[in-house]
């Protein structure tokens, strides 16, 4: 960066904080950010409570209203249910994040297992048919994943390019809402908020499924 | 000066009469508009705590308003810690200089981006490639209207006033000249046509260098800046270039994190009438094993403390672009967002346009009379913006300026669209809402006094005669084939 640019730039900061002062004159001095007030009156969630079988039941359906294929399975049948359902996915690899549970990760077919280490080039992850990963929270009023590329989710690119995303979500991990959610959540990682697979309204406002993002999203809940 | 206005705008009455001409427009829109209303007001219906969460969305905004200097300030020293620049800008060419040198800067000669409307305000596309860059816009909506050498029209989908059959046209026509041609075969079924976009685009993806992104808020509290989508276009641009060029007006910051509950609460609903989009991406400056590694976060002025330095006009800032106030606004309905001259179309358009750009124009003065104040835009507003209040204290602005003119001419004509509009079957509702309106405003009389230019001005401002030469009505009449 050259000094030209950075000095009028200094200015800049300077002038504009003035105006925002100046504009703001009819606020007294001695007001606090606090003094405004912000009634928080709406509601917090907490129904139904984090992991229950009512949330669990709340987030399928509203995933599959999305158009994203939900599977609740047991624990014991966790690992096979996916390994069959990756299997059945069709050609091409299967991006596997660092950190996806082993016992997971042991039913998948290894010939066709990629793993993010070192890092996929992004051509690579074009040609990869799907990525599985777990998620870091749930959201069942909204039918939302978020990731937040903690080990199993990876960076972002791994669920991103890829066309199919299969998302294995502990019943635990759904909340009832999106305070619950925030609450939880750490805004220093990057997080992405999944909710249901791409789509776009931008042809005469309907909405329709897969433009950029996966065309196809698959939760398996386990329950 | 006309930094934020479409060249060669007509004035609204103009556009706005040779829009209602357009009925494949007016057909495109009402079709759209009505479809998205229908889904927005059960997305609603469903929140009990709507209202709750609205008055809580009014009121951090005004909590960030009335403090806009501090949480700048916390937000900037926040990015920057977290590995991100932040640079400021007074003006749209202040803005454009700044983020055409930062491309320059990386050597790099095209740039994807996602939508803004910022970057839309300040003129961007036309500065990059008067610097040699190209840069590709890559919302479907946006792709439409680029390709297409079109103007937006709405804030969230910009190519509202295109059917199927028109995009599907424009993609045969031009998306060969910019890349990956859409295939010969292509039909109107919208998922082939997303599909051609999915082609077209994705090869500018999986090599982009640079993004230019906006956001939708920015929190003080961490340094996070938050991108709401639909496509995964945002998420590409957010995700696999190496250098991130967010641009943000300064209203954008919101103080804390779970401030954030509220709008995204808020706008998914409000927007395209979801529970939630299909993306939102979150990011505090940059990291080492994922994303870009360079970040850079533009604040834009422009005009924006000109409003904020209005205690009424202020509200106006509240704005989250959902664009609910154009798809219930019986006037934009009728005349589509071109007639607004300017990227912010709408009720919404109608306030901010002359905020930020000032009355100078016959623009900006004829947009606080391109509504039948009927307030309908009000009760959806998210962040609860009084439209009709601020529409009206604007007028008395206009009439101000105007020294001793009642009501200049082109407001004249602007109004007699708006009357147009309620005089037909909706009209004794439209009426109705505007008679509440106005009680409204009574009512609050005090607030209203302050405003610059009395009460009574306004009645006899809103009462004024239609133009004598020939109504708007009598002009639809004699011109209608
Ligand atoms: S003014 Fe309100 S309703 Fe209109 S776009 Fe802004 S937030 Fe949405």
């Amino acid at each position: 960066m050259t000094i030209r640019r950075k000095e009028p730039e200094m200015n800049a900061r300077t002038e504009v904080l003035d105006r925002i002062r100046r504009a703001l004159a009819d606020v007294p001095a001695s007001e606090r950010p606090q003094d405004v007030p912000v009634p928080r009156r709406y509601s917090h969630g907490g129904a139904p409570p984090t992991g229950s079988a009512a949330a669990v039941e709340l987030l399928a359906e509203r995933l599959a209203e999305y158009g994203a294929s939900v599977h609740l399975v047991s624990t014991q049948d966790a690992a096979s249910r996916l390994g069959r359902l990756v299997a059945g996915l069709g050609p091409g690899p299967v991006v596997v994040p660092r950190g996806f549970p082993p016992e997971w990760r042991s039913t998948l077919d290894p010939d066709r297992v990629l793993t993010d280490v070192p890092a996929l080039p992004v051509a690579e992850l074009d040609r990869a048919g799907a990525v599985v990963t777990t998620v870091a929270a749930a959201i069942a009023t909204t039918g939302t994943l978020v990731l937040d590329g903690g080990p199993g989710q990876g960076r972002r690119a791994l669920t991103l390019v890829p066309d199919v995303h299969v998302c294995v979500v502990r019943a635990r991990q759904v909340m009832a809402s999106v305070p619950e959610a925030l609450a939880a959540l750490r805004p220093a990682r990057p997080l992405t908020f999944v909710s249901g697979p791409s789509a776009t309204s931008d042809i005469e406002l309907d909405r329709v499924e897969g433009v950029h993002g996966p065309r196809t999203l698959a939760a398996v809940v386990v329950t | 000066m006309n930094d934020a206005t479409f060249l060669g705008m007509p004035a609204f009455p103009a556009a706005a009469a040779g829009a209602l001409r357009d009925s494949q427009l007016r057909g495109n829109l009402a079709r759209a508009t009505g479809t998205i209303r229908s889904r927005r007001a059960a997305a609603v219906s469903e929140q009990d705590d709507w209202e709750h969460l609205r008055e809580a969305g009014r009121a951090v905004k005004e909590r960030t308003l009335r403090h806009l200097d501090r949480y700048l300030l916390q937000l900037e020293e926040k990015v920057t810690a977290a590995g991100g620049t932040v640079h400021w800008a007074r003006d749209a060419e202040e803005a454009r200089r700044i983020v055409v040198g930062l491309v320059q800067d990386t050597g790099e000669r095209e740039v994807v981006k996602v939508k803004s409307m910022v970057t839309q305000e300040i003129g961007l596309n036309d500065a990059l490639a008067d610097a040699g860059i190209d840069a590709y816009e890559t919302d479907l909506a946006e792709l439409i209207v680029q390709l297409g050498q079109d103007h937006p029209s709405h804030i969230l989908v910009p190519a509202i006033h295109r059917n199927r059959a028109e995009i599907r046209e424009i993609f045969l026509r031009s998306m060969g000249a910019y890349g990956t041609a859409a295939p010969a075969d292509l039909n109107d079924d919208p998922r082939r046509l997303a599909e051609a976009a999915r082609r077209h685009l994705r090869e500018k993806f999986l090599r982009a260098k640079v993004a230019v992104s906006g956001v939708n808020f920015l929190v003080a509290e961490t340094g996070t800046a938050v991108v709401v989508e639909s496509e995964g276009n945002g998420r590409m641009c957010l995700t696999l270039p190496e250098t991130l060029i967010s641009v943000a007006g300064i209203e954008k910051v919101i103080p804390t994190w779970q401030d954030l509950e509220v709008f995204l609460q808020l706008l998914p609903r409000s927007s395209t009438g979801e529970r939630m989009n299909p993306y939102t991406s979150t990011w505090t400056g940059t990291r080492a094993d994922d994303g870009p590694r360079a970040f850079h976060l533009v604040l834009v002025d422009a005009g924006r403390t000109e409003a904020l330095s209005d205690p009424v006009g202020r509200q106006v800032l509240n704005c989250i672009r959902c664009s609910a106030c154009l798809n219930v606004c019986p006037v934009y309905e009728r005349v589509g967002g071109h007639a607004y001259g300017s990227v912010y179309p709408g009720p919404i358009g109608a306030v901010l346009s002359p905020q930020l750009r000032g009355t100078a124009s016959e623009v900006d003065r004829a947009l606080p009379y391109a509504s039948s104040l009927c307030g309908a835009c009000y009760e959806v507003c998210p962040v609860k913006i009084d439209i009709p209040e601020v529409l009206v204290h604007l007028r008395a602005r206009v009439v101000e300026d105007g020294r001793g003119r009642l009501v200049p001419k082109p407001e004249r004509l602007a109004m007699a669209a708006a009357r147009w509009v309620i005089s037909r079957p909706a009209r004794l509702t439209a009426a109705q809402r505007a008679g509440a309106v106005a009680a409204r405003l009574v009512a609050r009389r005090g607030r209203v006094g302050r405003l610059p230019g009395p009460l009574s001005r306004w009645t006899d401002t809103r009462d004024a005669p239609v133009p004598p030469a020939e109504t708007f009505s009598a002009w639809w009449k004699r011109t209608r084939r």
